[in-house]
C-alpha cells in the first residue's frame, strides 16, 4: 500500500516540478495534465471511484481543453517567454515565500485531528448514498454550482458573439 | 420531416448491396483476367499477315512485299525486304515474297493505314493485347513468322470482314476466270482463218497475273 | 354512450393484457443459462489459471482477461476494415478486395505488413515525444474503455461501481491526444484541423453523455452490471424490456448513435480526417505504423462506443425472447455489436461529409435540447411505471408526444431556408 501511494506521490510532484520549469508552455500544460491525472488515482487509492472518474473526465478531458485554447490563443509558447534574470533579491523573496507557504500548509496539516491509524477501516461509500447526499442536505451547493455553471457558460457565448459583430479584431 | 431523406438514401443503398449478388446491372465488375471483357468486332491492335492456310503459312501468305505498306506506315514501323527468287503462292501463281517482314509493335501506333492501302487484303489487324514482356528490346518486334496468321483466324476475330473480303476476292477470281476463258475461246476461234502473209508475229504475251483488286477493303 | 364503455372496456382489458409491466404478472423473468457453452470462458480460465501458483491467480486472471480483449478486438478491428471496404464495394456496384486470398481474408494482414513496412517520416521541427505519445495515447484511452463492457454473463474485466463514468472519462482523454498530433506536428494546418477535431468532439460528448443520463436514471445505477440486469426479463416471454423499446430509450439510442459517430471521427463527420480537408487534418505529417495506429484508434472507439450502446439500450447480452436463451450470452452480444457496426458502415455508405458549421449546429442546436427533453421524458416515464389500465395509453402517447414533437419542431427549425433542390441543367 505504500509503494502504491509513493508512486502515485512522486507523479504527481515530478509532474508538477516539470510542469512549473518547462520553457515551453505546451508542454507545461500537457504535464499539468499528468498531474491531474496523478490526483485521479490518488483518489482511486483512496477508494473514491467516482470521485477519481469525475477528476478524470473533467480535468483531463475538459479542463485540459481549456488551458491548450488559452494557451494557443494568447500565442505565447516556446520562443516568446522572457527569462527573468535571478537577482538576490530575487532569489531571498522566492524562498521567503516558499517557506511561508510551506509553513501555514504545515501548521494546518499538522494541528488538524485526522485519524491516521484507525482501529476500523473506513465505511466505503457506496453510489447510491453518494446521490442521495448530494441530493438531499448538500443540494443547495450543487443548485449554486449548477446556476453558477450556466451563468458563465451564457457569459462565454455572449461575449464570443459580441465579438463576432466586428468589435474584434481580424484574426 | 428531417432524416427523411436520409432514410430513403439508406434504403437506396441498402438495394444496391442486395441487388449487387443477383442483379448484373448492380454488379458492373469485370474480373480480369478470369473474366475478359467482350471486345466489339472493330477493336484492333497491332497488325498480322494473312495466310490462305495454317499447313504451309510461308508458302501462302497474301503479301507480295510490293512496300506499299513500309512506305505508308507514319511511325516506319514495318520493314521488308523482297526476295530475288519467285515462289508459287496459293493460286499457284508464281509471285514475289517478302524474305523479311518485321513490324516494331512497341512503335506501332494502330492507325491501320497499312491495311487500308494494302492491295492484297494481305496484312489485317490484330485483337491481341496482353503482349507484355520482360525483354525491352527485341521481344516486340515481331517477324514474318509470328506475324503470320491463318485466313480462319482472321474470320474468327473480325467475322464481317473477313466474310467481305473472301466474297470480294472469289468475286475477282471468278472475274479473272471468265476473262481468262472468254479471251482463250477467242483465241480457240481465230485460227479458222487461212495463214496470211508471213509476217512476223511477235510472241504472245503471256496473260497478265491476278487482277488488281479494285479499291481498299472496307 | 352505450357504444362507448363496451369499446373501453375492451380497450382497458387489451392495454391490462399488453402493458402489465406495472405489476409484473405475466412478466418473465430471466432464468439464466448454466448449460455449457455459457460457462464454457469460465472453465477455460480455471483451467489456465489452475496451473498458476494460488498467489498469482488475481493477476493471472487479469492478464488474460487482458490478452482476450486486446486478441478479440484485434480482430475485430483487422475484419472490420475488410468488411467496411467489402461493404462498401457492394454497394459502390464492384466487389471489394478479393484477390488476397478467398475472399480477400488475408487482405487486413497485407495492409498490416504494408502500414508497418513504411518508411516513418518525422518533420525535422517536429515535437518527436509528442508526435510519438500521441497516436500511443490515443490506442491506449481507446482500449481502456472497453475493461467496463459486460460481453457476456461472466465476462467482465472490471466490476466498476462507476463503469459509465470511467468509460467516458477513459473516452474524454482521448481529445487530448488529438490535440496533441495536430500540436507536434509543427504544421499551421493541422494545428487548425485538430482545433476544428477538438472542436466536434467537445461538441458532441454533451449529447452522448447526456443521452446516457436517463439510462443511469432508470436503472438506478452506474454499474454496467446493474444496467444489464435492469433490462431482463420478458412480457409474454417475447418482448424484452430493453431501453431501445421505450419511446426515451428509442430516442436516446438514435442520438447516442449520431454522438459515437462524431466521437469516433467517423462519416459522416469525418472532417478531421478526410483528405480533403486541410490535406488530411491532424494526420497529415503521420505516416506508416502511427498512421495505423491511428485509424486502429478510431476503430477501436467505434467499437467500444458500440458495445456500450448495445450494453445501455440494447439489454447487453440478453436475449431478445425466452426461448432463445440457450444461446451463450456472449454470442447474442457479439450479434447485437456486430449488427451496429453494419449500421455505421451502412450510413458512411450513404451520406456524404457534413461541414463543420452544420456539424456544430447540429450538435448545439438540435441534439442537446432533444437530449435534455429526453432526460424530462424518462423522468416522467419512470414517475408514471404505476400507471395501470387506460392510463398506459396516455403514458405512451405522452412520451411518445415528447419524443416526436419536438423532434419535428426542431427539425424545421434546423432545415429553415433550405429550400429543397432544384436543379437546372444548361
Amino acid at each position: 500500500m505504500n509503494l502504491s501511494f509513493a508512486l502515485i506521490a512522486f507523479l504527481i510532484l515530478a509532474s508538477a516540478v516539470l510542469a512549473a520549469t518547462r520553457r515551453d508552455l505546451i508542454h507545461s500544460a500537457l504535464l499539468l495534465v499528468g498531474n491531474w491525472l496523478g490526483v485521479a488515482f490518488f483518489y482511486l487509492w483512496a477508494g473514491a471511484e467516482f470521485v477519481a472518474f469525475a477528476q478524470a473526465l473533467v480535468y483531463v478531458g475538459a479542463i485540459s481543453m481549456v488551458v491548450l485554447f488559452a494557451v494557443l490563443l494568447t500565442r505565447r509558447t516556446r520562443t516568446e517567454l522572457p527569462l527573468l534574470v535571478a537577482t538576490r533579491d530575487r532569489v531571498v523573496s522566492a524562498v521567503l515565500g516558499g517557506l511561508a507557504v510551506f509553513g501555514v500548509l504545515a501548521v494546518a496539516v499538522l494541528r488538524t485531528p485526522l485519524d491516521i491509524n484507525p482501529a476500523k477501516p473506513a465505511a466505503s461509500v457506496s453510489m447510491l448514498s453518494l446521490g442521495q447526499q448530494l441530493m438531499g442536505p448538500h443540494a443547495a451547493a450543487v443548485l449554486i454550482v449548477g446556476v453558477l455553471l450556466t451563468v458563465s457558460l451564457l457569459g462565454a457565448v455572449v461575449l464570443a458573439s459580441s465579438d463576432a459583430d466586428g468589435k474584434g479584431e481580424a484574426p | 420531416m428531417l432524416g427523411s431523406g436520409i432514410l430513403q438514401g439508406l434504403a437506396v443503398t441498402a438495394k444496391n448491396f442486395l441487388g449487387s449478388y443477383h442483379d448484373p446491372a448492380r454488379y458492373t465488375t469485370v474480373e480480369y483476367p478470369e473474366v475478359k471483357q467482350q471486345l466489339p468486332e472493330a477493336f484492333r491492335n497491332f497488325p498480322f499477315l494473312v495466310t490462305e492456310n495454317a499447313t504451309d503459312p510461308m508458302g501462302t501468305l497474301r503479301c507480295v512485299a510490293c512496300q506499299i505498306c513500309e512506305k505508308e506506315c507514319p511511325p516506319q514501323c514495318i520493314f521488308i525486304e523482297k526476295s530475288k527468287d519467285k515462289k508459287p503462292d496459293a493460286n499457284g501463281k508464281l509471285q514475289i515474297y517478302p524474305v523479311v517482314f518485321a513490324i516494331d509493335t512497341s512503335v506501332c501506333m494502330s492507325c491501320q493505314i497499312c491495311v487500308e492501302v494494302c492491295p492484297f487484303d494481305a496484312i489485317k489487324m490484330d485483337q491481341v493485347f496482353e503482349i507484355a514482356t520482360t525483354d525491352r528490346f527485341g521481344a516486340l518486334l515481331l517477324n514474318r513468322e509470328q506475324l503470320a496468321k491463318p485466313n480462319e483466324y482472321f474470320h474468327q476475330i473480325h467475322p464481317t470482314e473477313a466474310a467481305e473480303v473472301d466474297a470480294r476476292l472469289a468475286a475477282d477470281r471468278k472475274a479473272a476466270e471468265e476473262k481468262a476463258k472468254a479471251a482463250a475461246a477467242a483465241k480457240a476461234a481465230l485460227p479458222a482463218k487461212p495463214a496470211p502473209a508471213p509476217v512476223a508475229k511477235p510472241a504472245v504475251v503471256p496473260p497478265p497475273t491476278a487482277p488488281q483488286s479494285p479499291g481498299p477493303a472496307a | 354512450m352505450i357504444a362507448v364503455t363496451p369499446i373501453l372496456s375492451v380497450a382497458t382489458s387489451v392495454s391490462e393484457w399488453m402493458f402489465e409491466r406495472a405489476t409484473h404478472s405475466l412478466t418473465l423473468v430471466a432464468t439464466g443459462n448454466d448449460r455449457f457453452l455459457e460457462r464454457f470462458p469460465l472453465l477455460l480460465r480455471d483451467w489456465i489459471t489452475g496451473h498458476l501458483p494460488e498467489s498469482l491467480g488475481w493477476l493471472a486472471v487479469s492478464l488474460l482477461a487482458i490478452v482476450v480483449i486486446l486478441a478479440a478486438f484485434g480482430l475485430l478491428f483487422a475484419y472490420l476494415t475488410l468488411a467496411e471496404r467489402k461493404i462498401l464495394g457492394r454497394i459502390q456496384n464492384r466487389p471489394g478486395p478479393n484477390r488476397t486470398g478467398w475472399f480477400g481474408l488475408l487482405q487486413p494482414f497485407a495492409d498490416g505488413i504494408k502500414a508497418v513496412t513504411k518508411e516513418d517520416v518525422v518533420p525535422r521541427e517536429a515535437d518527436a515525444v509528442l508526435h510519438f505519445l500521441a497516436p500511443v495515447l490515443l490506442v491506449a484511452m481507446s482500449l481502456l474503455g472497453l475493461a467496463v463492457i459486460p460481453f457476456g454473463r461472466h465476462l467482465l474485466a472490471a466490476n466498476l461501481e462507476a463503469g459509465v463514468l470511467y468509460f467516458f472519462a477513459a473516452g474524454a482523454a482521448t481529445e487530448l491526444a488529438v490535440f496533441m498530433a495536430g500540436w507536434a506536428s509543427h504544421n499551421k494546418y493541422s494545428l487548425l484541423a485538430a482545433m476544428r477535431a477538438l472542436a466536434q468532439l467537445i461538441s458532441y460528448e454533451l449529447p452522448l453523455l447526456l443521452s446516457v443520463v436517463p439510462v443511469v436514471m432508470l436503472a438506478g445505477s452506474l454499474s454496467t452490471t446493474h444496467i444489464v440486469d435492469a433490462q431482463g426479463g420478458w412480457t409474454f416471454g417475447w418482448i424484452p424490456h430493453w431501453h431501445v423499446l421505450t419511446p426515451w430509450g428509442f430516442a436516446g439510442f438514435l442520438m447516442f448513435m449520431i454522438a459515437a459517430l462524431a466521437e469516433s471521427n467517423r462519416s459522416p463527420f469525418d472532417l478531421p480526417e478526410a483528405e480533403s480537408e486541410l490535406i488530411a487534418g491532424h494526420l497529415t505529417e503521420y505516416s506508416g505504423f502511427k498512421y495505423a495506429l491511428f485509424f486502429m484508434a478510431e476503430y477501436f472507439g467505434m467499437c467500444g462506443l458500440s458495445a456500450m450502446a448495445v450494453t445501455l439500450f440494447l439489454g447487453g447480452w440478453q436475449a431478445p425472447c425466452a426461448f432463445l436463451e440457450f444461446i451463450p450470452s456472449y454470442a447474442w452480444f457479439t450479434v447485437k455489436l456486430l449488427t451496429l457496426l453494419l449500421g455505421f458502415i451502412w450510413i458512411r455508405a450513404t451520406l456524404p461529409r457534413l461541414r463543420m458549421d452544420q456539424l456544430t449546429r447540429l450538435a448545439w442546436k438540435f441534439l442537446v435540447p432533444l437530449t435534455l427533453l429526453n432526460l424530462a421524458n424518462a423522468a416522467f416515464w419512470s414517475l408514471s411505471a404505476g400507471w395501470s389500465g387506460p392510463l398506459q395509453w396516455v403514458r405512451w402517447a405522452i412520451a411518445v408526444a415528447v419524443v416526436v414533437g419536438p423532434f419535428l419542431f426542431l427539425g424545421r427549425a434546423l432545415t429553415a431556408g433550405v429550400a429543397p433542390r432544384t436543379y437546372r441543367y444548361a
